[in-house]
């Protein structure tokens, strides 16, 4: 469904990303793993449209989308749930809720976008009418998810969704995670989380410094003592 | 007006109807004094209503929309006095040399991604360099100043805009009952959703598809054409030009203020914001005549505007709004 090759992506002479490839298949979870500042946002984000790499393809079913903009990007059915959630605080929920289905892929099926996210999230129906930044963290993880179904995406890269939440509120934002996936939605999830994003995802990257140094099965890189070590310290 | 009042109470509509009718009728009961106060209002509430468009719908700071004003005074003004073209011709001109101007800076600005604070510079250093350019351009009255010839006729003339204070006050009012409607439209459109998503978080708003350049342009363009067209009014209203008040920082920062103090942002701000700050101006003239010190008045009245921004921060509109109970509760906060 998406394949990225060689990518390489820079922050003027800062080199972020060094021929990444990836490969996500339609249905999966993928995971991709590191520290901070590995390049796991650059890659979200390039992705996304939000940065022109340097060098390298990105083909979504099969069209070559390296440094196309960002809207016809969104358009394409690919939607991104930022890193620290990102809602437009000042706006009501049901505005936010909106700004996510603009475009034209998005337009048609609003309505049943709409009843859809509500569905998930009964909270947000709740709080329609509330201004976005009074809603808890744990509500505006559900919102920022939310805004994004709405642009009906075929492939979501979520960017740390368990960033600064309660352990029992990241427990359900990964059981939605699965169940929007069981839906058939195939996802990329980022994470600083390993042990969680691994046990979640069928296949993983393992992102260090821009490059990718190791890639598998996501159960098999659980046992792998180099990921034992760095990232679970066991 | 079905979108202005959307989420209104009916108390917020009886005001507002009174208030539009007052405004309509105003001619009739007050003299030629505060007439003349109530047109400079009305003009100061509708380039704050084209400058709200950039930063309050879009989130953009201009810190230069005399140049706007300026441009679309001279372009008027000069094509008026040199080929007799009438103002309701001159305005295509304004108004597309507005835009131009507005364009240009808005592709300078959004391509090399100049933010904020820099964007709002670039802004005042286009608004200076045009000032000294025109003050340097014979044809344009240079320094000296254009003036507009000034007949008595015994009749108005609105197509020519020569006339009575009371067709000036006529025209105003219904520019900015248009730019209320047309800034209300658009801010319940698609365009004005994207334009929130801007001003709330650009990056979130990007990774949204929200296309920043154009929606920013298209705001751009539609604020300095906006503001094109109060140039055209405000060149033959006072019928003199001088290129250092036309197209100064200072005069900018007058066009401005009103929005700030009425609140960015918010549809009735602009409005509001003149209402309190023009007669504010005028009482404190009267306050301070007697003084007979230079700088009183502009001392007291800029501690006025200063305490009204400490204690409102977000402007007195939304302030008022709650206080006279306007929303229904049906919209998140006041408009």
């Amino acid at each position: 469904m998406l394949e990225v090759s060689d990518l390489d992506v820079f922050y003027g002479d800062a080199q972020a990303l060094d021929g990444v490839s990836l490969r996500v298949d339609e249905g999966e979870i993928v995971a991709v793993v590191g520290a901070n500042g590995a390049g796991k946002s650059t890659l979200i984000r390039t992705i996304a449209g939000m940065h022109r790499p340097r060098r390298g393809s990105i083909r979504f079913r099969g069209t070559e989308i390296a440094g196309w903009p960002s809207h016809r990007v969104c358009d394409l059915g690919i939607g991104q749930v930022a890193e620290g959630r990102q809602i437009f605080p000042s706006l009501t929920v049901a505005e936010n809720l909106e700004t996510g289905a603009m475009l034209p892929r998005a337009r048609a099926s609003r309505r049943s976008s709409l009843e859809r996210v509500y569905h998930l999230f009964p909270r947000l129906r709740e709080r329609a009418a509330q201004p976005a930044g009074t809603l808890s963290g744990g509500e505006q993880q559900m919102l920022a998810i939310g805004r994004c179904l709405m642009g009906a995406p075929e492939l979501v890269m979520f960017d740390e969704p368990s960033l600064g939440l309660a352990p029992a509120i990241v427990q359900s934002m990964l059981a939605i995670i699965r169940q929007l996936n069981r839906e058939g939605l195939t996802c990329v999830l980022v994470e600083q989380n390993v042990a969680v994003s691994l046990k979640l995802a069928g296949h993983a990257y393992v992102l260090e410094n821009g490059r990718v140094t190791l890639s598998g099965r996501g159960e098999e890189l659980l046992r792998d003592d180099r990921v034992r070590e760095a990232y679970l310290g066991l | 007006m079905r979108r202005i009042l959307e989420g209104a109470s009916p108390r917020a509509r009886v005001l507002l109807a009174a208030l539009g009718a007052l405004l309509l009728a105003a001619p009739f009961l007050v003299d030629s004094y505060v007439l003349s106060v109530l047109i400079i209002v009305l003009f100061f509430a509708y380039v704050g209503q084209a400058w709200n468009l950039m930063l309050g719908f879009a989130g953009q700071l201009s810190l230069g929309h005399a140049l706007f004003v300026g441009i679309g005074a001279y372009a008027s003004a000069a094509l008026f006095v040199h080929f007799h073209l009438p103002p309701w011709a001159g305005v295509f001109a304004a108004v597309a040399l507005a835009v131009l101007a507005g364009s240009v800076i808005g592709y300078l600005g959004f391509r090399f991604s100049i933010r904020g604070a820099y964007f709002a510079l670039l802004t005042i250093a286009f608004a200076e360099f045009t000032g000294i350019a025109v003050a340097h351009v014979d044809w344009l009255g240079g320094s000296g100043g254009l003036f507009l010839p000034v007949s008595n006729r015994a009749h108005d003339d609105l197509a020519n805009l020569r006339g009575s204070p009371t067709m000036f006050y006529y025209v105003i009012l219904t520019l900015t009952a248009g730019a209320l409607a047309l800034c209300s439209w658009l801010l319940n459109s698609r365009l004005g959703l994207y334009w929130k998503a801007i001003r709330e978080d650009q990056e979130a708003a990007e990774a949204l598809g929200v296309p920043l350049f154009r929606c920013k342009m298209i705001a751009v363009a539609i604020s300095s054409g906006l503001s094109g067209i109060g140039g055209v009014w405000y060149a033959f209203y006072y019928n003199n030009l001088f290129p250092e008040t036309t197209f100064g920082t200072s005069h900018s920062i007058e066009l401005i203020l009103a929005t700030v103090v009425g609140g960015v942002g918010t549809l009735f701000g602009p409005i509001l914001g003149a209402f309190v700050l023009t007669p504010l101006g005028e009482v404190m003239t009267a306050l301070t005549e007697g003084i007979g010190i230079d700088g009183v008045k502009p001392f007291f009245w800029g501690l006025a505007v200063a305490a009204i921004v400490l204690f409102r921060p977000s402007g007195l509109w939304p302030w008022l709004y709650r206080l006279l109970a306007l929303g229904n509760g049906t919209r998140g906060g006041p408009r």
